[in-house]
């Protein structure tokens, strides 16, 4: 070893160029939010704000994206988590403030853009109501709970329960959702596996997927001895269920490393212990990420029936708010919607941490 | 072509390939990537395959294992006395270690396909982890675990089988130097204890010659017999074998053959 390796190479603490590019970031933002301000003030000042509101919006929403990734460098890595949430909420808020704000100024129409905090006032409304006309409630009012569970006991909360179009659209969901993802399921490792049946049904299964499930609800209905009632709903929600998780698990079978197919021939595993541990689990990723897509389907289909022919559900009540032109509540119910959707996405996700502990 | 065991004297062969042929049908016509392809194994041998990429080792092994159609020419493996035994296990080039099960439920997995009860096979599994150094890593996920692991995962599990016939496509082509050293010796360990019957595809001409009975040479595209060498080393063999003269030699006489091989192959590839 020479003495010239062993010679310890000066390791400057003083992190002196970070520093001042801190420093000129923090002018830069300055500078960015006055240009904002001033970009939108002079253009309301000389009256032309209005005609170029989108373009004003647009400048205004870059020079937002070049203040927030200014301000992410200067985050201290451990505030990093906070700096992505506030990002990931902020955003969204300031969206709704805006819009709050130009409801009230009359820079938008609030007939047609109520702003939030009537919609807000709308779905508190909604909530507590009980329409006695057609004896439905929003959520089915669970504060009653206990005094009709102390005159009636469980057939009371039943028909707390049966009032609500929260639970009667979930409801319709998810058995659809069950009752067309477990055949489509099966249906499709049948076709990723055999390729007769795979030519037999590809053509006609690709032609089924892209007709609007919607259009085939008038046949649906026929099929049923009560066409208005839950079967027809459900049934078209589980058909279109079943056609994307035929199509999806299809697509993930096939998609299998042929070496782990090998492995499991090899390895001596049986017709059904290669269903059980390779070709299923094999195919789980894609057939999740089909159940998320199927999920969002779902949500739209069953939407759409209970705007064209229903008397309960949170579509139907979206639908009756517009014809009678009650624009808040109409946008409560698209928000009862959105809950809905993120809701059932979070159980979707559950239940996959819990199917597949492999992936993190 | 009549194999002879090391010592002299001729064993039952256990692997008996006869003119196996090999065709890929491709768009642009067919590939040969086997061709006559004759090799007879003897019961407890160690034969080693050696030959330029592409050559069709793989395909080979993989017809042996009966996991790819033979086009012409036969392949068996003849049973031994216990009929509970599986006939072959192969260890893949690519690990084929299933993702979505822990390590050590893909080194129990042959044994769980055969219905042994999962304390048995979870002891077995076990032991073999240990062997190899993986004992905490039991119920990590293939993600979660080094490539040089993986591969070492994957030779135990075709281990923890207890096979008649071991099927080896390069299981130390993963490792580093030093790790590739020590599971070398590690399996010549193994392997005196066992006396398996193996085919082992390598890259490495010295760890062919470490330990194999035999080395195969295969020619570059389409793959056929080029020569075959008898290593006469003396068993039990250890790393230290590699710094013998004798050693040298048998590694300079295949080099001669592979290495106007391995340039054809790539002038082939070209
Ligand atoms: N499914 C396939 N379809 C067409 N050609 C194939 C197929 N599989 C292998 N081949 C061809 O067969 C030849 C032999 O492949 P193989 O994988 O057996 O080579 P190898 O000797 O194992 O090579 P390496 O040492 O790189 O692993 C190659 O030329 C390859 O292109
Ligand atoms: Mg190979």
């Amino acid at each position: 070893m020479t003495e010239v390796a062993a010679k310890p190479v000066p390791v400057s603490t003083e992190p002196v160029p970070r520093s001042a590019s801190q420093a000129a970031d923090r002018r830069a933002i300055l500078i960015l939010a006055a240009a904002i301000v001033a970009l939108n003030a002079v253009l309301a000042f000389v009256g032309l704000w209005i005609p170029f509101a989108w373009l004003a919006i647009l400048a205004s929403f870059v020079l937002v994206v070049m203040i927030c990734e200014r301000l992410g460098r200067m985050v201290p890595l451990r505030r990093r988590t906070a700096y992505e949430r506030a990002l990931a909420f902020g955003f969204p808020a300031l969206v709704l403030l805006l819009w709050q704000f130009s409801a009230q100024m009359g820079l938008i129409n609030p007939t047609w853009f109520p702003p939030p905090t009537r919609i807000l006032a709308g779905l508190w409304d909604m909530t507590v109501r009980y329409d006695k006309f057609s004896q439905t409630s929003l959520i089915g009012r669970p504060w009653l709970i206990p005094e009709y569970f102390g005159r009636d006991g469980l057939a009371g909360v039943w028909t707390l329960l049966s009032e609500s179009h929260v639970l009667a659209t979930i409801s319709r969901v998810m058995i659809g959702f069950v009752l067309g993802s477990i055949p489509g399921i099966l249906l499709g490792v049948v076709m990723g596996v055999n390729q007769t049946v795979r030519l037999m049904l590809d053509t006609t299964l690709s032609a089924i997927y892209v007709l609007p499930k919607i259009a085939i609800f008038p046949i649906v209905m026929l099929i049923f001895a009560d066409p208005f009632g839950e079967g027809p709903k459900i049934l078209v929600v589980a058909l279109a269920v079943f056609i994307l998780m035929t199509i999806n698990t299809m697509a993930g079978v096939r998609g299998i490393d042929r070496v782990y197919l090998m492995a499991g021939r090899n390895y001596g595993a049986n017709g059904w212990q290669m269903m059980r541990h390779v070709i299923v689990p094999g195919a789980m990723p894609v057939i999740f990420a089909g159940l998320r897509i199927a999920l969002g389907t779902a949500m739209i289909v069953i939407i759409s029936v209970e705007f064209l022919r229903a008397k309960q559900g949170v579509g139907f009540i979206t639908f009756y708010y517009w014809e009678v032109l009650n624009p808040e509540k109409m946008y409560a119910g698209l928000l009862v919607v959105m809950m809905l959707g993120v809701v059932l996405t979070y159980l979707l996700q559950w239940l996959q941490r819990r199917m597949m502990p492999w992936q993190r | 072509m009549n194999s002879m065991a090391p010592s002299g004297a001729p064993r039952a062969p256990k692997i008996v390939a006869r003119n196996v042929t090999k065709t890929y049908p491709t768009l642009a016509g067919s590939i040969t990537a086997l061709d006559d392809f004759s090799l007879d194994v003897a019961e407890g041998e160690f034969v080693c395959i050696v030959g330029p990429s592409g050559c069709g080792k793989s395909t080979f092994l993989r017809m042996l294992a009966g996991l790819e159609e033979i086009s012409s020419g036969t392949i068996e493996i003849r049973p031994g006395s216990d009929p509970g035994k599986p006939l072959n296990s192969v260890v893949f080039q690519e690990y084929a270690i299933f993702p979505w099960k822990s390590v050590i439920e893909n080194v129990a997995f042959g044994l769980r396909m055969r219905g042994i009860g999962h304390r048995e096979r979870h002891e077995t599994a076990r032991y073999w982890l240990d062997r190899v150094g993986l004992g905490k890593f039991a119920d990590y996920y293939p993600h979660q675990i080094s490539g040089g692991m993986k591969q070492r995962v994957s030779i135990i599990r075709a281990l923890a089988n207890d096979p008649e016939v071991l099927l080896m496509d390069e299981p130390l082509g993963a490792l580093d130097a030093q790790t590739r050293v020590v599971l070398q010796e590690e399996l010549l360990r193994i392997w005196e204890e066992t006396r398996k019957t193996v085919v082992y595809i390598t890259h490495s001409l010295d760890e062919a010659v470490l330990l194999g009975d035999r080395v195969i040479l295969m020619s570059a595209q389409p793959g056929r017999r080029l020569a075959t060498f008898e290593i006469d080393l003396p068993r039990p063999r250890s790393i230290d074998a590699m710094n013998t003269p004798r050693f040298a030699e048998y590694r300079a006489g295949i080099w001669d053959q592979l290495s106007s091989e391995v340039i054809r192959a790539m002038e082939l590839q070209q």
